[in-house]
């Protein structure tokens, strides 16, 4: 099956007026010198067969639906309203290009403008801007915005950022001039005596993460102080559902918050597209990546939203842009907006008191097993880590033929935490669902 | 009052007064670039070369850089355009001067135009 | 007088609570306390006061302030934004070098199958057979299609997919022992080009085309010395045109101990035609959400996978699908690290899973020919387009164009004032999305236009039937045009005054 509406009357018609014989004598600029492509490629399919073939695919994959999800580390299983997903395919939001052109895209660009303000009025920031890809590579430009803006060389980031995320900035940075310290963590949270150290006048940034990535809350005002005496800017990166319950990092001093959107109302899709957030101080806004969305007025005095502050932006400044991002994640932001209008003030609430309560639950039943212990004594929000008696991945398979996904090993991210379980429980799990759980992991353990 | 000023081929003004220079963009660069809707400042203290960069002025499609017409130290920024941008426009040789410099070799501006001679080269320039 | 064939929008809705002239009121303005659009399951496990649990130095004062609004209201509101939008599904979108083409609802279908849009990046791969087997084989499908030895699936977008090519790169010659800082890229290049050289920590250095709008060579071989790392070209280029020496500047830059990387902007024209490997590419980006028929998503999300020549391999990011043969044909498919060598991480998890599954299907469905016929179409539709608006809007370079032209209206301001801009203004109200205006910079009042292979020969009638009525109201009553768009739910926006002192946000929290 092809797109294509062309019939043979119409190739005809319009080679005729193109004033060329062939299709192939449009093609006769090209030099000969130049392969033609053989292409060793299966022939198309139909819908049907398509259909078929995919679903097959589809089919022998562990889901949410087909397990109860008790895994988290940085990616969550939340309940998704309905409206969501009927906004968020609607053809006219999803088959419409970057807004450029803001008269005819005035839908897409006052979507974006209360998403940004959702993001503000949940991280208590006072500008955002209109996506990054997700949250990791949000957390890189967030390095690179501070290393630009402070002309300093290092950063001083908590070892309880999510591993991919910091070997993302890692990456980011390879090139350039900044220098990665890792501050210690001393039980579950980042060690403030150590961090001590490794923050001078030398530091662009410090970065923590808000729960961190083993689940435990973080020292985020006194770390935001260390960073300020410094002369550094401090950014965090937080679970953005969390902040139903926890003071805004607007409130603790976070010059920059940046987070993984997906828990907003997106899918799990294997990891991707997700929704990179990145909110910062007003002051900050034209140094930051991205596009920005901005309210104005049309010569009649009629409100209308434009893209605004581009000069900041590749197709403007090129080489000396604040990021080289065009294409970002809009969808996931408009997704994002509709999940949190549909939730509204207490329904965003309710979500996370949800989140602490069941995850609190499964905690105290999960501890109370001979043989299972908490990994740390810090307080936590959906997400905590477990020592297991037996060797977690095992523990998995076993969980996996059972009807769980289980809980992350934490030798996936250091293999010194041999027997470590990372257990998130969201809104999604029932009791029973918790409790079947509970009773599985004790016959598989004991 | 143009006439005693100095200008660049970039199309700086510059006016030597005691031991400062100040620097701003001339009449015709502000027409060429319309409405300006941000001018990024240097940093007090910083030391500049003449030629480097070392300011940039934007309109809402493009970003042009103000290159200092001498090197030396910047020991004024002109903070009212951070609310008022538009005084670029308004008034390019007053309220809208950009910065001012504590030139470390004051000979440099001699090498630099004066008004008859920049309205030729601005002239020659759109041919 | 005025024969427009578009209908007047209906009069804007007041908006309750905001003063002035409104379309739609913003979801602040519609809120009323104790409204809600969804509603959890009533909590099922002992409630205990949350203090006990989180200490409440760490918990919020105040809720957060999000608005209050019903389903219904909530559908309402979004269903008049959506419709105040141009799109790909309701009006052509000729917009040039985004191949704007149609998105088949079969992939949207495919995509949210469970299994696929509810997979945890964290599953056991045992538990993710399926979905690693489609993503292996995509790899083998681009592979072939670009004629590259590797791919890499991780990158979420084309400026995202140059960057992680750089930075191979860069890899690649520090593991020669050879230090090269330099990326050369045309006059014509798309500003993603410098603006991820730079990212990547490396020096830009931009070269002049020829009146041809071509890569200079004699440009090329001054700007190509030791410490030049990588040339990048767009080919066809952002003109629309083919680079006939590409084989040329494929061997000078190699000669120079440089690679070559294909900017993938405009693949749309090579499908099944040309393969960038054959073209003495060492590297290449592709838009999925442009080729390959990934929506837009109004600014996102895509992907854009890289595709490097068997030397780069051992650079390209992780995690890496692996297969692996268990007999009679069977395989099993597992994650796993790349070597010592790799770059590192791009992103969190794999990739943008969701639009991969996508590029698959529509892949799929294609097959070879259909391939083909994607770059046919595109090629003959973009010169069919640009023979109807010759007459008034001459292409800058008037030879035989690939997927797109690029027109220019450099006599319209001269002889009337009327400029590219405002005849793309004048076009939405025409019922139009406007082509790319002012883009590549190498041309006058650039207008970049490319229909695609998805729209009929009706369609570019009708657009280039529009065209010359603009052309005409540009001789006749060229305020009209310069004061365009007068049918469109608001006229010219200022943006002077938005980027003087910008509004991002509304401002509830603060006076609650």
């Amino acid at each position: 099956m092809d797109y294509v509406p062309i019939t043979p009357n119409d190739r005809k018609v319009m080679l005729e007026r193109i004033g060329v014989d062939s299709f192939e004598d449009l093609l006769s600029g090209i030099p000969p010198a130049i392969p033609r492509a053989r292409l060793k490629l299966p022939a198309g399919l139909s819908e049907t067969e398509l259909l078929k073939e995919t679903e097959r695919l589809a089919r022998s994959n562990a889901t949410v639906g087909s397990h109860l999800c008790f895994l988290g580390a940085g990616a969550y299983d939340h309940l998704i309203p309905s409206v969501v997903r009927y906004v968020a395919g609607r053809g006219e939001f999803l088959t419409a290009y970057t807004p450029y052109q803001p008269e005819a895209s005035q839908g897409t660009l006052q979507a974006m403008y209360e998403y940004q303000s959702l993001l503000c009025d949940l991280t208590g920031m006072e500008a955002a801007n209109a996506s990054l890809y997700d949250g990791a590579s949000a957390l890189a430009e967030a390095c690179v915005l501070a290393l630009r803006l402070t002309q300093r060389s290092k950063l001083a980031v908590s070892a309880g950022l999510h591993p991919e995320y910091r070997q993302t900035v890692e990456t980011y940075l390879k090139r350039s001039a900044g220098a990665v310290g890792l501050i210690p963590l001393r039980g579950g949270a980042t060690d403030l005596e150590a961090a001590r150290g490794l923050i001078d006048d030398q530091t662009a940034a410090v970065v923590a993460q808000m729960p961190n990535a083993f689940g435990c809350l973080e020292p985020v005002e006194e770390l935001a102080q260390r960073a300020h005496k410094a002369g550094a800017l401090f950014i965090v990166v937080v679970n953005p559902i969390s902040l139903g319950l926890l003071f805004p990092p607007g409130a603790y001093g976070a010059d920059v918050v940046v987070g993984e959107g997906q828990p907003l109302g997106n899918e799990l899709n294997f990891g991707g597209p997700y929704l990179g957030l990145f909110a910062c101080r007003e002051d900050l806004l034209r140094k930051i990546p991205g596009r920005i969305v901005g309210m104005t007025q049309d010569g009649h005095g009629r409100r209308g939203f434009v893209l605004t502050l581009q000069t900041r932006e590749q197709h403007i400044r090129r080489s000396k842009a604040t990021s080289n991002i065009c294409t970002n994640e809009a969808m996931m932001a408009l997704t994002a907006c509709v999940y949190l209008a549909a939730l509204g003030k207490e329904g965003f609430k309710e979500a996370a008191r949800q989140n602490a309560l069941k995850a609190h639950y499964a905690h105290d039943r999960l501890i109370r097993l001979k043989g299972i212990k908490p990994l740390f004594s810090e307080p936590f929000f959906n997400e905590f880590a477990l020592s297991l008696p037996e060797d977690p991945e095992l523990v998995n398979r076993k969980l996996l033929d059972a009807g769980f996904l289980g809980g992350l090993p934490l030798k996936r991210w250091d293999p010194a935490l041999k027997t470590g379980w990372l257990v998130s429980v969201t809104e999604s799990r029932t009791r029973e669902e918790i409790d079947h759980f509970v009773e599985t992991v004790w016959k598989l353990i004991r | 009052m143009t006439d005693h000023l100095k200008y660049t081929k970039t199309h700086e003004w510059l006016r030597l007064e005691d031991q400062q220079a100040t620097v701003g963009i001339t009449d015709h660069a502000q027409k060429e670039i319309s409405d300006v809707v941000y001018v990024e400042l240097p940093k007090l203290g910083r030391q500049v070369s003449q030629g480097e960069e070392a300011a940039v002025v934007e309109s809402v499609k493009s970003a042009f850089s103000i290159y200092a017409p001498v090197g030396g130290a910047i020991v004024q920024v002109n903070e009212a355009l951070a609310k008022d941008p538009a005084a670029v426009n308004r008034s390019p040789y007053k309220e809208g001067w950009i910065f001012a410099i504590k030139p470390s070799d004051p000979s440099q501006a001699a090498g630099l135009m004066d008004h008859p001679q920049y309205e030729s080269w601005v002239k020659g320039e759109k041919h | 007088m005025e024969a427009d064939p578009v209908k007047v929008q209906a009069p804007p809705a007041a908006g309750r609570h905001s003063p002035g002239r409104l379309l739609e009121p913003l979801l602040s303005d519609l809120s009323e306390s104790g409204r809600k659009g969804f509603q959890f399951p009533k909590l099922d496990v002992p409630e205990v006061p949350i203090e006990r649990l989180i200490p409440e130095r760490f918990l919020r004062r105040e809720d957060v302030p999000l608005p209050e609004v019903s389903e219904r209201d909530l559908v309402k509101h979004f269903l008049r934004l959506a419709h105040l939008n141009f799109s790909v599904e309701t009006n052509f979108y000729p917009l040039g070098s985004c191949t704007m083409k149609y998105n088949p609802k079969v992939n949207e279908e495919i995509a949210a199958l469970a299994g696929f849009s509810k997979v945890h990046p964290c599953t056991p791969d045992p538990a993710l057979q399926g979905i690693l087997k489609l993503l292996f084989d995509l790899e083998e499908l681009f592979k072939e299609i670009l004629g590259m030895d590797a791919v890499t699936l991780q990158p979420a977008a084309g400026a995202h997919g140059e960057l992680t090519a750089l930075l191979i790169a860069s890899a690649y010659h520090r593991a020669r022992g050879s230090h090269r800082t330099k990326v050369v890229v045309p006059n014509s290049a798309h500003g993603t080009n410098p603006a991820s050289a730079a990212l990547a920590g490396l020096t830009v250095v931009e070269i002049e085309s020829t009146s041809r709008g071509r890569v200079s060579l004699s440009a090329l071989q001054r700007a190509m010395d030791k410490e030049a790392a990588v040339f990048m070209l767009t080919n066809p280029n952002t003109l629309g045109l083919f680079e006939e020496e590409v084989l040329e500047i494929a061997s000078l830059v190699h000669e120079k101990g440089a690679l070559m990387y294909m900017d993938g902007a405009n693949l749309n024209a090579l499908l099944g035609l040309f393969r960038p490997g054959d073209m003495g590419f060492d590297m290449v980006h592709v838009n999925v959400h442009k080729t390959f028929a990934i929506p837009h998503g109004s600014g996102g999300p895509g992907a854009g996978p890289v595709g490097v020549q068997a030397a780069l391999k051992p650079f390209l990011p992780g995690p890496i699908v692996v297969r692996e043969p268990q007999g009679a044909g069977v395989f099993r498919y597992r994650l796993a690290s790349p070597g010592s060598d790799s770059i590192g991480r791009v992103r969190s998890f794999f990739g943008n899973v969701g639009a991969l599954v996508r590029a698959y299907a529509y892949l799929r469905a294609l097959g070879k020919e259909g391939l083909r016929g994607v770059s046919e179409g595109a090629i003959l539709n973009a010169n069919y387009l640009k023979a109807l608006v010759r007459k008034e809007f001459p292409a800058a370079v008037d030879e035989p164009c690939l997927h797109e032209f690029v027109a220019t209206a450099k006599e319209w301001k001269a002889k009337t004032g009327v400029r590219a801009l405002d005849i793309a203004k004048r076009l939405l109200d025409h019922g139009f999305y406007a082509p790319t205006i002012y883009f590549p910079l190498i041309v006058e009042e650039a207008l970049m236009v490319e229909p695609t292979e998805t729209e009929s020969r009706q369609t570019l009638e009708a657009f280039a039937q529009a065209l010359a009525a603009i052309a005409r109201e540009a001789e006749e009553t060229p305020h009209r045009v310069q004061t365009a768009p007068h049918r469109m739910p608001v006229s010219r926006l200022d943006e002077v005054a938005a980027a003087r002192s910008p509004n991002v946000r509304w401002r509830t929290g603060a006076s609650s």
